[in-house]
């Protein structure tokens, strides 16, 4: 048996979680410089996974298959597949810069009481995040999914209502009763999601008797397994229920910006970068791939709600006063484009959403975070308080012009190439949604502007006059963000050499080919 | 209806129809091996109640606490020397002249009421808790049962330092019950099991230290419904036996569906009544489901479990739930398979109304221990889906679910013994808040059992629910599955308001504080967290174990 990659990349920060949270209370920098050297050998071993996989092989590679639970039929299941392989390296990437940013987030506040931990508490429970989203990443059992699905939610659940925002330094105690409640919206939401979805998970179960993706699609393929049409409809709307309410879609989306607002801009980037994702992800992977004629019956319906999410996140987006309610927002609007470009159908559509999902990731991470340290310095989350920064404190202004444009996608950075992959997708298959889509845009350019000329230009507010520039471990954090942002912008290839076969599996998985240009067809 | 048309209760069971008394006489046979478990708790209860006449006081607590060690321990292993002997699979069968049967559920219910009894024994024992009485250790039992609450009596006795140790010896009969409970085979049998194993439990529920109106109030309470829900099941025994012309589950079983050979006038006369048969079986059922606690006869539930001695309360919850599910299992699949579709309607509007209301009335409640009640009601819906489901993955599924649940109970109650501020325990949720920036571990574990209750998955509660929920789905129960989701999702909002009480909130600054517990109940609390995660991380061997054990011997 060869070396089992995938189990000791998603067991390599499981282990620093222990490690982490076992560090005694008076070594509090031990425990970070701990948590940063697992999460870069973390880091690593996905670059092993990423040179190891081959775009043009197997449909899933790495492959491990131990026996789990044989009662429910459970497998402990692997696989990595190009879409699989692109998020894992975003989470790998992301996490961190999520530990560098957040690395005084999680400081006590006072030092008299030493049983309570709450810095290795922090970098423990963002390791336990990454070990689990990774895995949910790889696995191809549905069961084995459904459990780290539901299981990350605890550790995330801990950071938002544990470590919340210090901007609200005065008002301490109504910020606690904010962060609990974004903490229990976030677990309610998506703890009610996931329940249903165990209904759609046994209910799949006493269908295909299997957990095991490829058994199942095996089962499809040689016509032993047929699913009553109204029994796939309804096992779809379960799952999908479940990720719709974690990507998010609307209407499931409220839990997010209460959850973004209050939680510190690391763990912000934890739920809007990473954790988000894997709905996204399980869209394409289970909805898609376990049931594709209800994932075609579907598809109106889940069109118009992401045109409605691109829509109405973006006009709240400019709405807002809040910065990062703002991103949140802004999310919200770019997950509806994902999930337009999942259920177009289309290949560049699917190619485009994986990208996307990518390059959200990343260009959220850089604008949230360089907003982070923004909102820590002056101890404001709000739009109003700011003014004329790019003159006192101009790296920080001009890293966050370039996470801001990132986020509107301006052409040259990542982002432009997937939301560019998104329209041509659904607007070869759906013409008037991509043009409905396209205005997601133009919404997108007025708050990332507005946002920056309300806060960087203008004259300098008393109250950011002596706002210190970027320090060295910020611009660790920002710098090769923005890297790699501009080097995925003009030179995505690596990317999507990966990922455009996986598409073709999800593609040939619906019966699916792509529309024919009309010109030709007309000559 | 003629003279001849009057059953002879013990003729027809022993086959000898024109003997009278004295006459012959048959020697029982009692099959010593199989009712080794049993006999064992009940020669040491019966040796317990002579240590409390005959041994000096000072030393009766480590006594009674060694003898019920050793005879708890020594009936496990008497058990899993059954199993080992195969007499929960190949061997199984009916004993001691029809009244038990000894087979896989039996074992393993039986086991699994023993290692409950082990360590909810250990949080009778604890003495470390209480700040004392005038420097005598003491437990969180009343110091003289006896004694008038507040009276002089009461004053003298607290001085005195005495400690009821007759709780041991009462636990032990309790467990005898509890364990003769889920195996028995003929009615008779089960409803002087469920005396044997109430009346004790009834006399534990009345004698906390601490609160002792409340404690007494419980009890009395306790009492008074209990008899009520006997009187019910007494009632349906006697009707189905006017049906049916026997006791015995196999007799009933043939005479319901039709295959019973021999048909005498009386029974010809009588087994075409359906009334006597539906009315009996539901008036049994009554009594089962209130032992169960299913809603609507829960209304006992929150009362006693706040009032009761928290010791007890844990073991009340977990075991007598273990047993009679057992019981109620056995009922259903045993005597009254020929029910089941009449039933079915029935139990479905049960165990919905039962997940919906302990989930729903749970929300609301602002004491620990009650919370914990309305989740138990909660947890006994979602076994009765399992219950419905009317397979052997059901029968398994139930098993494993009662192991899981059981060992989440004990456990979490054996946290609330630790929370303590003058008054005794601090059960009042805002006392618990901030609980997690004081005592971090004790808040965690907590947590690890809220998680199990709320069915989060690499907990035991997850492993339960989703085999439960599986083999309900698989019996056709989708909508119970839905139903159960759903009430899931409302049950984890009260389990998270308590984590974020304890994890989120300022601690107060006259608070309750943690109190230090002796190993014992450190083991308890650990055996707890142990199984809550194992059976949510690994739960292959104990569900391999469940579903071998999940035939019923008839």
């Amino acid at each position: 048996m060869s070396f089992p990659l995938l189990t000791a990349t998603a067991a390599l920060p499981a282990i620093g979680a222990i490690a982490t949270a076992a560090v005694p209370a008076a070594r509090r920098t031990a425990a970070k410089w701990l948590a940063l050297f697992f999460s870069l050998g973390t880091l690593v071993l996905a670059a092993v996974v990423f040179l190891r996989f081959e775009p043009g092989g197997d449909r899933y590679q790495l492959t491990e298959s131990r026996a789990w639970i044989a009662d429910f039929g459970v497998r402990y299941e692997l696989g990595v597949d190009g879409i699989g392989v692109a998020l894992l390296g975003l989470t790998a990437l992301l996490i961190p810069f999520v530990i560098v940013a957040g690395w005084h987030d999680a400081d006590p506040l006072e030092t008299k009481s030493s049983r309570w931990r709450p810095t290795q508490g922090f970098f423990a429970l963002v390791l336990m995040v990454e070990a689990m989203v990774i895995l949910s990443f790889v696995a191809t059992d549905v069961f084995l999914f459904y459990i780290l699905f539901e299981a990350m939610l605890i550790p995330m659940y801990f950071l938002i209502g544990g470590f919340g925002d210090r901007a609200h330094a005065g008002t301490d105690e109504n910020a606690a009763t904010q962060r609990s409640y974004a903490a229990v919206k976030f677990l309610l939401y998506n703890l009610a999601g996931g329940l249903i979805m165990l209904a759609a998970v046994i209910g799949l179960y006493v269908v295909a008797g299997s957990f095991s993706l490829s058994e199942i699609a095996e089962a499809r393929a040689n016509g032993s397994l047929e699913m009553a049409t109204s029994t796939e409809r309804w096992l779809f709307l379960g799952f999908f229920f479940a990720f719709a309410v974690k990507a998010p879609l609307w209407p499931l989306h409220t839990w997010l910006p209460n959850a973004m607002g209050e939680a510190t801009a690391p763990v912000a980037v934890l739920i809007t970068a990473i954790v988000d994702k894997v709905g996204t992800f399980a869209m394409l992977r289970f909805c898609l791939g376990l049931f594709p004629e209800a994932s075609k019956w579907a598809t109106p319906v889940v069109i118009t709600l992401a045109l409605i999410s691109i829509v109405y996140g973006a006009l709240l987006a400019v709405g807002q006063r809040d910065i990062k309610r703002l991103i949140a927002y802004a999310s919200i609007s770019h997950f509806g484009f994902i999930i337009l470009g999942i259920f177009a159908m289309t290949s560049q559509g699917q190619s485009g959403a994986t990208l996307y999902m990518v390059n959200h990731g990343i260009s959220t991470a850089a604008l949230l975070l360089v907003a982070g340290f923004l909102i820590t310095r002056r101890g404001s989350r709000l739009i109003a308080d700011y003014g004329g920064v790019q003159k006192v404190a101009p790296v920080l202004a001009g890293t966050f012009l370039i996470g801001g444009l990132a986020t509107l996608s301006l052409p040259g950075l990542a982002p432009f190439v997937s939301e560019f992959l998104v329209l041509v997708g659904t607007f070869s298959a759906y013409p008037v949604a991509g043009v409905i889509a396209t205005s997601g845009i133009v919404l997108a350019a007025l708050y990332v502007l507005v946002l920056y000329q309300r806060t960087m230009t203008g004259p300098v507010r008393e109250s950011v006059r002596s706002m210190p520039d970027l320090r060295a471990r910020e611009l660790a954090v920002a710098l090769p963000l923005i890297a790699v942002l501009i080097f995925l912008g003009v030179f995505p290839k690596p990317l999507t050499e990966v990922v455009n076969p996986a598409v073709e599996h999800t593609m040939s998985d619906v019966q699916k080919k792509d529309p024919q240009p009309e010109v030709e067809a007309a000559k | 209806m003629s003279a001849t048309a009057v059953h002879s209760l013990w003729t027809t069971a022993s086959g000898v129809t024109s003997a009278a008394p004295g006459n012959s006489f048959t020697a029982p046979k009692i099959e010593y091996t199989q009712l080794m478990p049993v006999l064992i708790i009940v020669v040491a209860a019966v040796l317990g109640i002579l240590v409390e006449a005959f041994v000096p006081r000072r030393a009766r607590y480590h006594t009674q606490l060694f003898l019920t060690v050793v005879a708890v321990a020594g009936s496990f292993a008497a058990i899993v020397g059954l199993a080992a002997g195969g007499y929960g699979t190949t061997d199984a069968g009916i004993v001691a002249m029809g009244a038990i049967a000894i087979d896989g559920p039996t074992l393993f219910l039986q086991g699994t009421i023993l290692l409950v009894a082990m360590v909810a024994l250990f949080t009778f024992a604890e003495r470390r808790l209480d700040p004392g009485s005038n420097g005598n250790r003491v437990d969180s039992f009343a110091a003289q049962a006896g004694s008038v609450p507040g009276g002089e009596g009461e004053k003298a006795a607290v001085r005195a330092g005495f400690t009821t140790t007759e709780v041991f010896p009462l636990l032990l009969f309790s467990v005898a019950g509890l364990l003769v409970f889920p195996a028995a085979n003929d009615l008779l049998t089960l409803f002087i099991a469920l005396e044997v194993f109430s009346l004790p439990l009834y006399l534990l529920c009345a004698v906390a230290r601490r609160k002792r109106l409340m404690s007494q109030e419980a009890a009395v309470k306790y009492f008074l419904l209990g008899a009520f829900s006997s009187a019910f099941l007494l009632f349906g025994i006697a009707l189905l036996y006017g049906y049916a012309g026997s006791l015995s589950y196999a007799d009933i079983a043939n005479v319901v569906d039709g295959s019973v050979l021999e048909i005498d006038p009386a029974l010809a006369d009588t087994m075409g009544n359906d009334a006597l048969l539906l009315i009996g079986g539901a008036m049994i059922l009554t009594g089962l489901l209130f032992k169960v606690g299913a809603v609507p006869f829960h209304m006992w539930t929150p009362d006693v479990y706040q009032g009761a001695p928290t010791p007890v309360t844990g073991f009340m919850a977990a075991a007598t739930k273990v047993a009679a599910f057992g019981a109620l299992l056995r009922l259903l699949y045993v005597a009254l398979p020929g029910l089941a579709w009449d039933l079915r309607p029935v139990m479905w509007a049960v165990a919905i109304v039962t997940m919906l209301g302990g989930a729903i009335v749970a929300i609301t409640q602002t004491d620990i221990k009650r919370l914990l009640a309305y989740s138990s009601i909660a947890h006994a819906g979602f076994i009765l889906a399992g219950v419905i489901a009317a397979s052997p993955e059901g029968i398994s599924s139930v098993l494993f679910y009662l192991l899981a649940y059981s060992f989440v109970t004990v456990g979490a109650f054996a946290v609330v013994t630790l929370v303590r501020d003058a008054g005794g325990e601090a059960t009042h949720l805002s006392k618990w808040a901030g609980l997690g920036r004081r005592s971090p571990l004790v808040a965690a574990v907590f947590a690890v059992f809220l998680l199990a209750f709320a069915g989060i998955p690499l907990t035991s509660g997850f492993s339960g629910k989703f085999a439960v929920f599986k083999a309900a789905a698989e019996g056709g129960a989708g909508a119970l599955v839905v139903v159960g989701v759903l009430s899931s999702a409302v049950a984890a909002f009260f389990y998270i308001r308590v984590i974020v009480l304890m994890f989120f909130s300022e601690p107060k600054a006259d608070g309750p504080t943690v109190a230090v517990p002796s190993p014992l109940t450190m083991t308890t609390i650990a055996v707890g967290v142990a199984v809550t995660l194992v059976l949510g991380l690994a739960p292959q061997y104990f569900l391999d174990l469940a579903s071998q054990a999940g035939v019923f011997v008839r």
